[in-house]
């Protein structure tokens, strides 16, 4: 447990008041899930705000308990004298609005009826992802936030926080994200979503209270899932056309290759800890998310924000690819605004984001500590 | 894509020749910015407000770990995302003659910065046109240390090269520094001896 902020628990802040969403709709209560590492200083102008992925959770870094083998998700970058050192800054993660890790979504119950929301609860976007974790380091009392950190859709919520609260943010790290989705991207996401929505058991979302769950659905999801966090060599890499605890063909349709295994397996997992309903309302945020179409421009979207901006890109990441950041670089520079840029050389896909740590440990910590002049007192 | 030109000794003259070309508190662009070095020195000895342009990963890291802002990217690809004149100084050090398109580049900066400063070695000095007459071969030294095969140095030139092509480009030079191992000339026009013991040329050029 060396450079590891030990033993974590979640945390719950609930807004009582009404949350005006984008679509119009106001919505209450909202409880968010959230952990925090490292001390809040007196000026309050340490905070840095991580925002997890797809379908991550509020839990970054440490161990749940003294037995817990799995840290948190991006424990390789949290901690004492790690990228976002915990010695220096006050790291706060939440779990998403509308997830299924401890914040409101589908599948919290809904006080007015004492049934689980499903899908009355309301369809939302990124900026109200974003507006809710707002509201939790408005509690905290938070004036500056030092940097908003975030990767693939966690980087989609990073920059519409520095877009949404121009002179709150002080620096923004996008890590293998987009300003927009491609249609392809999109097509996936539909895929997915299909596949839940034509599990019988999914039932119009009215799951909650049966024995079967939506569960072949939302592993069919979460393997199509899968296919585009990887890409061509990474699966060559990885698993080839080797076969799975065999050595020939059994000429029937139960699992033969590696990789077929390797999906199964993540679809598996995936049920144990994810809503079916979370996951259809999430990657619509994300196929919504456009900030070209919103603001008119990306010159537009970004041109209030005082953010300076490192940005990563992973040159094997067709999902999230380096083209999509460059857009975003060019924006930043042609605005004048303070950017930087690195294309990490990979060949593990969208998945690099968490995987190739080692470099983006250099480089973030590179741009934390000496980029942005930090007038905090430590 | 810098530092080819590969003389650390007659690197460190040829920065601060350019530190002193350039005023305190401009805006500069380091096309081929390498380890940054140059910014840094900018940064701290004239106050300037830097970015860097650089393809290789780990130099873009080692900028990032001066806290220099830079972008990692191929300048060959051009300079779109900048507006017209929108720095004060666009620099090429020792990166011209490396560039898939030399023309492109050059106007591109000189679209982008209101002064360009350029520096290349220059392929006309007297050592190495000896090397290629008497030894009949591609002339390598420590300033040129590469195999005819495996040289980044695909575009080489001399200071007459330059001079003829930015009277056909229209290209106003501000002034040239013909530097030798520990001297400098200064001249506007051209001049053959210049051409013949000068081992680097640094330009500032303008367009208008």
């Amino acid at each position: 447990m060396e450079n590891s902020v030990g033993i974590v628990k979640t945390k719950y802040y609930t807004i009582e008041e009404n949350i005006k969403l984008e679509s119009g709709v106001e919505f209450a209560p909202t409880t968010v899930a959230y952990e925090t590492y490292g001390k809040l200083n007196e000026d309050k102008n340490n905070a840095i705000l991580v925002i997890h992925a797809l379908t991550g959770d509020a839990h970054a870094a440490g161990y749940r308990n003294e037995n817990d083998k799995k840290p948190g998700w991006w424990d390789v970058l949290i901690g004492p004298n790690k990228a976002f050192d915990t010695n220096k800054y006050f790291v706060i993660c939440t779990n998403i609005f509308g997830g299924c890790s401890g914040t409101t979504g589908p599948s919290s119950i809904n006080p007015k009826t004492g049934e689980p929301y499903g899908i009355t609860f309301p369809v939302f976007t990124i900026e109200d992802t974003v507006l809710v974790q707002k509201k939790l380091l408005d509690y905290f009392g938070i004036k500056e936030l030092y940097c908003v950190a975030g990767g693939s859709m966690g980087g989609m919520e990073a920059m519409q926080f520095a877009i949404s609260y121009p002179d709150f943010v002080k620096s923004t790290i996008l890590i293998a994200t987009t300003s927009r989705l491609s249609p392809q991207a999109i097509a996936f996401n539909a895929v997915g979503r299909n596949s839940i929505i034509s599990d019988p058991a999914w039932n119009n979302g009215n799951y909650y209270n049966q024995e079967t769950k939506p569960d072949r659905g939302l592993s069919n999801a979460r393997m199509i899932g899968h296919i585009t966090y990887l890409c061509e060599e990474a699966m060559y890499n990885k698993f080839g056309r080797k076969l799975q605890d065999k050595d020939h063909y059994d000429f029937n349709f139960d699992i033969d290759f590696q990789v077929e295994s390797y999906l199964q397996h993540q679809g598996q997992i995936f049920i144990d800890r994810f809503d079916a309903n979370s996951y259809l309302y999430i990657t619509k945020a994300v196929d919504y998310f456009d900030l070209e179409d919103k603001y008119g421009s990306l010159e537009n979207a970004f041109s209030k924000s005082k953010s300076k901006y490192l940005i990563i890109s992973f040159d094997s990441d067709w999902l999230f690819p380096t083209s999509q950041a460059k857009e975003i670089v060019n924006t930043l520079m042609k605005l004048d605004k303070d950017v930087s840029f690195c294309e990490i050389q990979s060949p593990c896909g969208h998945d690099a984001f968490l995987l190739e740590y080692e470099v983006q440990e250099k480089i973030i910590k590179s741009f934390l500590d000496n980029h942005i002049k930090g007038e905090i007192n430590e | 894509m810098n530092n080819h030109y590969n003389s650390s000794k007659g690197l460190h003259l040829n920065y601060s020749i350019i530190s002193d070309l350039i005023d305190e508190n401009s805006k500069v662009l380091d096309l081929g910015c390498g380890n940054g070095y140059l910014l840094e020195l900018l940064r701290k000895t004239k106050k300037i407000k830097g970015n860097g342009i650089e393809i290789s990963q780990n130099k873009v890291i080692e900028c990032l770990e001066k806290g220099l802002s830079v972008i990692q990217g191929d300048i060959d690809e051009g300079l779109k995302q900048f507006s017209d004149k929108s720095y004060d100084y666009v620099i090429l050090n020792q990166t011209l003659q490396s560039t898939r398109t030399p023309d492109f580049v050059l106007e591109e900066m000189l679209r982008v910065g209101k002064k360009c400063i350029v520096s290349f070695p220059n392929f006309a000095y007297w050592k190495i046109r000896f090397y290629l007459f008497f030894l009949g071969k591609m002339p390598k030294s420590k300033v040129l240390p590469f195999e005819w095969y495996d040289t980044p140095n695909i575009h080489l030139l001399t200071i007459k090269d330059f001079f003829e092509f930015a009277k056909k480009r229209n290209i106003t030079i501000e002034n040239g520094l013909y530097t030798t191992k520990a001297k400098v000339r200064k001249a506007i026009q051209y001049n053959i001896f210049s051409n013949f013991f000068a081992q680097e040329a640094i330009f500032i050029l303008k367009k208008d």
